[in-house]
């Protein structure tokens, strides 16, 4: 049955996804919920909490709240918080009972923007689908309504890093690697969606020549920064000697959008299994084609996949679909968690993905750029 | 990136002098803040004190992951399960169905049925009517081997009923047997941490030849039905009050509760209602008052005038640690706390009229998250929160509590500031480690 789960643990969800996507812009986030998505987000998924200051909330939303519909309490302690703590924007986030309540978010952002005057917006989160989701949606609003219409491109090798939270990239110092990496290629990184930078810098993001999608959490993103700038985006993760093709890609960006990671991926039976992230993965994945002239597949077992997976790839959901995929596989690179799940004689490679194994296996992280 | 701002954001909604405050709601219930310290148990580490035991939870992702990963990091994986809630089963109406399917699928892939399974369903269990009479019959029927215990994770509810750790400590008792008691047996209910050897219950059982049976300490499933059987059922840690009381009602037990304090007068009320209700000697409290009060001298002669800040999250009865520690010349200076518990408003009114410029400090106030946690002097803090909202490395690191008990838990409390004044400790390292005590991989 594709809901039960037997061992292994689920990806990060939604309102995770919104709060960590936005947790250094400045702005204020808040989750409409009674307790726990708090606690998740910031034990589980939230690797800057216990130093780094972030306005991110939950409402306590109680049963009598929800049953009459008390909206105005909601929005009450919203602008008494704002009030006070002067966000940048606030970002209001549903969890399930909001959702089976039909509470309206876009309409109470409304309310709250026009009495506050501070912008405010909504994510429609209801903890129910993944982080890619959520985190998605909420840098899409960022690029809609925070870039600054006026920006023009001045320099042809310069771009955005777009998708890039710490449940798919680890420590800012891993960020600042895969920086860098593009930097050895001559580019001028404007901005990072969405850390090490602020909002003002995000804003500048229309003086990019190119987009550079390094998630699947980036494509919405990239799609309204295209729409609004004209700007062409390429799909593909700077990871090891991936990174020099993925720079002569970006080069010809201006052709036509690229998924660059599924050029040249090779056919056959696969002698390799990733499972993960499907920008992430697959950028690897070429990689290893490359080093090792082996076919690679991988697996995605989240939501979104369309046009990111290439022939020997599938998406999977749930434990049980999983392993079955897993059922032949010899060699297996993976977060350590999907371990129980992978047939007993596999060779097992770990490779830790906090969006799945949050910080358990913080100190193995690797450097995603350098692998 | 957000600066941090705490030098221009004012206290005031955060911060109340003790003269000022309201009882028993010093603060607005509004926003609220979850600071990075996680050393308290929630209901998965609770539930993993019944031995043989599987957890299952039913709800959606979100809600699971913090389970799932609690479960994980105690390096306890290996006895949790779940089943995950989709949009399309709040919308079809077939909650009953998928909880049902959902639990019997992960029981038949377990290699071996275990003795009982916590099932916890939710909020939206809740809120749709979902006929959990037909689950639980539904689950029984098929699997006539396995007890399942009812439980429940539904924050939504905890502010104006039990909330799911009430719940659960009632729960997690009701497969204990009706059988007929055991003399000279004693069981206490409702804790997570056993009481420690050389706390004033432990040391009048165990003189007096009484068999002391306490949860955490079953091994097996055994163990843990013989809890049923003592003759008298104690119950030491406030949220464990509801679940106790209602299994000695149920199994037709005497009863007492006695919660851990730090008033001599109450301990001493206390321990006479224990060896009333056994008829056992009564022990020299002239004696034990005398040795705490050396101990609590000796603490302060060592720690002298260092500020103190006590969090509600060390123990139940911050109000009345502050209290014991003021009148014995300790510069307590702050509590952490978002509410007052009923049992300390004695406590509170003294402090009001003893101890008034005393801070009471917000945990979970929006504020919080900004305000400075840094002092200008450095500070011995009694609990975890203390410890992080004011930067501090001295601190005594212990939840709930732990096995603290009477006039022994006032000496060992004086002993443990001691230790905490000498030594410094890597705060970041400990506190974000869930369920303190527990097994943790981090």
């Amino acid at each position: 049955m594709r809901q039960s789960y037997r061992i292994i643990p689920v990806y990060t969800a939604d309102v995770s996804g919104v709060c960590s996507a936005l947790y250094e812009l400045g702005g204020m986030t808040v989750m409409h919920d009674p307790s726990g998505c708090n606690s998740t987000y910031n034990t589980h998924d939230e690797i800057r909490w216990y130093d780094q200051d972030s306005l991110i909330y939950i409402s306590g939303l109680t049963e009598m709240d929800a049953i009459m519909g008390n909206d105005e309490k909601f929005i009450h302690d919203i602008e008494v918080a704002a009030s006070e703590l002067k966000p940048k924007f606030i970002a209001l986030a549903g969890s399930p009972i909001p959702f089976m309540n039909g509470t309206d978010f876009p309409a109470l952002a409304q309310i709250i923007e026009e009495e506050m005057k501070i912008p405010a917006f909504s994510v429609p989160t209801n903890g129910m689908h993944d982080y890619v989701y959520g985190a998605g949606i909420a840098l899409a609003e960022i690029a809609e309504r925070f870039t600054d219409p006026g920006s023009k491109c001045t320099n042809p090798r310069s771009l955005n890093l777009l998708g890039i939270t710490p449940l798919d990239f680890g420590p800012v110092s891993h960020v600042q690697k895969l920086k860098e990496s593009l930097e050895r290629m001559g580019w001028d990184v404007i901005s990072t969606w969405a850390m090490g930078d602020s909002l003002d810098a995000l804003s500048r993001s229309g003086e990019a020549a190119v987009n550079l999608v390094v998630s699947s959490v980036g494509i919405r993103a990239a799609k309204v920064l295209e729409r609004k700038f004209g700007t062409p985006y390429v799909i593909g993760t700077p990871v090891g000697e991936f990174t020099k093709e993925l720079s002569e890609v970006l080069e010809q960006a201006a052709d036509k959008r690229n998924v660059s990671y599924l050029r040249n991926r090779l056919s056959g039976t696969p002698q390799v299994t990733l499972i993960g992230e499907p920008v992430t993965m697959g950028s690897l994945a070429a990689v290893i084609e490359r080093r090792t002239n082996h076919p690679v597949q991988v697996l995605c077992p989240l939501e979104e996949y369309e046009g990111l997976l290439g022939e020997n790839d599938r998406a999977v959901r749930g434990e049980e679909e999983t392993e079955a995929a897993l059922k032949h596989a010899e060699l297996i690179v993976a977060d350590p968690l999907y371990r129980p799940i992978c047939p007993a004689g596999c060779r097992f490679f770990e490779l830790p993905h906090i969006a799945f194994s949050g910080r358990i296996y913080l100190r193995k992280l690797p450097v995603f750029a350098e692998l | 990136m957000l600066k941090r701002v705490g030098g221009t954001v004012d206290p005031k909604g955060a911060v109340v002098r003790i003269k000022d405050a309201m009882f028993p709601l010093p603060f607005a219930r509004e926003l609220e803040f979850n600071s990075p310290v996680h050393g308290n148990w929630n209901i998965v580490h609770t539930g993993m004190l019944v031995p043989e035991a599987r957890q299952i939870y039913v709800c959606a992702d979100n809600c699971m992951r913090g389970v799932v990963l609690t479960a994980a990091e105690m390096n306890a994986a290996d006895r949790f399960s779940f089943v995950i809630i989709e949009e399309e089963h709040l919308l079809n109406g077939n909650l009953e169905d998928v909880t049902i399917e959902g639990v019997a699928d992960v029981i038949e892939k377990l290699p071996e049925h275990p003795r009982a399974v916590l099932l916890f369903t939710v909020c939206l269990h809740h809120f749709l009517g979902c006929d959990l009479e037909r689950v639980y019959q539904e689950l029984k029927d098929r699997f006539p081997d396995i007890t399942f215990i009812r439980c429940y994770m539904d924050p939504i509810m905890q502010k104006t009923g039990l909330t799911p750790d009430q719940k659960l400590r009632k729960a997690m008792y009701d497969p204990l047997p009706e059988c007929e008691s055991d003399p000279a047996s004693v069981s206490i209910l409702g804790s997570d941490f056993a009481l420690d050897e050389t706390s004033d219950i432990s040391r009048i059982l165990k003189k007096n030849g009484y068999a002391f049976r306490e949860l955490p300490k079953c091994r097996n499933w055994k163990e843990y039905q013989e809890l049923g059987s003592s003759e008298l059922f104690i119950c030491c840690y406030p949220p464990g009050r509801y679940g106790s009381e209602a299994q000695a009602e149920r199994l037709g037990r005497k009863y007492l509760y006695l919660p851990a304090c730090f008033g001599y007068e109450e301990i001493t009320q206390h321990l006479k209602e224990l060896t009333d209700i056994l008829g056992l000697p009564m022990i020299d409290t002239e004696k034990e008052i005398l040795d705490c009060e050396e101990a609590l001298k000796q603490a302060r002669k060592k720690i002298g005038d260092m500020p103190i800040a006590i969090d509600y999250l060390f123990h139940p009865r911050p109000l009345g640690l502050a209290r014991l520690l003021l009148s014995h010349g300790f510069s307590v200076e702050k509590v952490y706390l978002d509410s007052i518990s009923p049992e300390e408003e004695g406590d509170f009114q003294w402090l009001q009229e003893h101890a008034p410029e005393l801070s009471l400090v917000a945990t979970v106030q929006a504020k919080m998250r900004v305000l400075p946690r840094s002092c200008e002097q450095e500070v011995l803090a009694i609990g975890q929160k203390a410890a992080w909202f004011t930067g501090s490395r001295h601190f005594v690191n212990m939840v709930q509590g732990g096995g603290l008990y009477g006039f022994d838990g006032i000496r060992q409390l004086a002993r443990l500031m001691t230790e905490a004044f000498r030594e410094e400790k890597d705060t970041e390292a400990l506190v974000i480690q869930k369920g303190w005590g527990c097994d943790c991989c981090l």
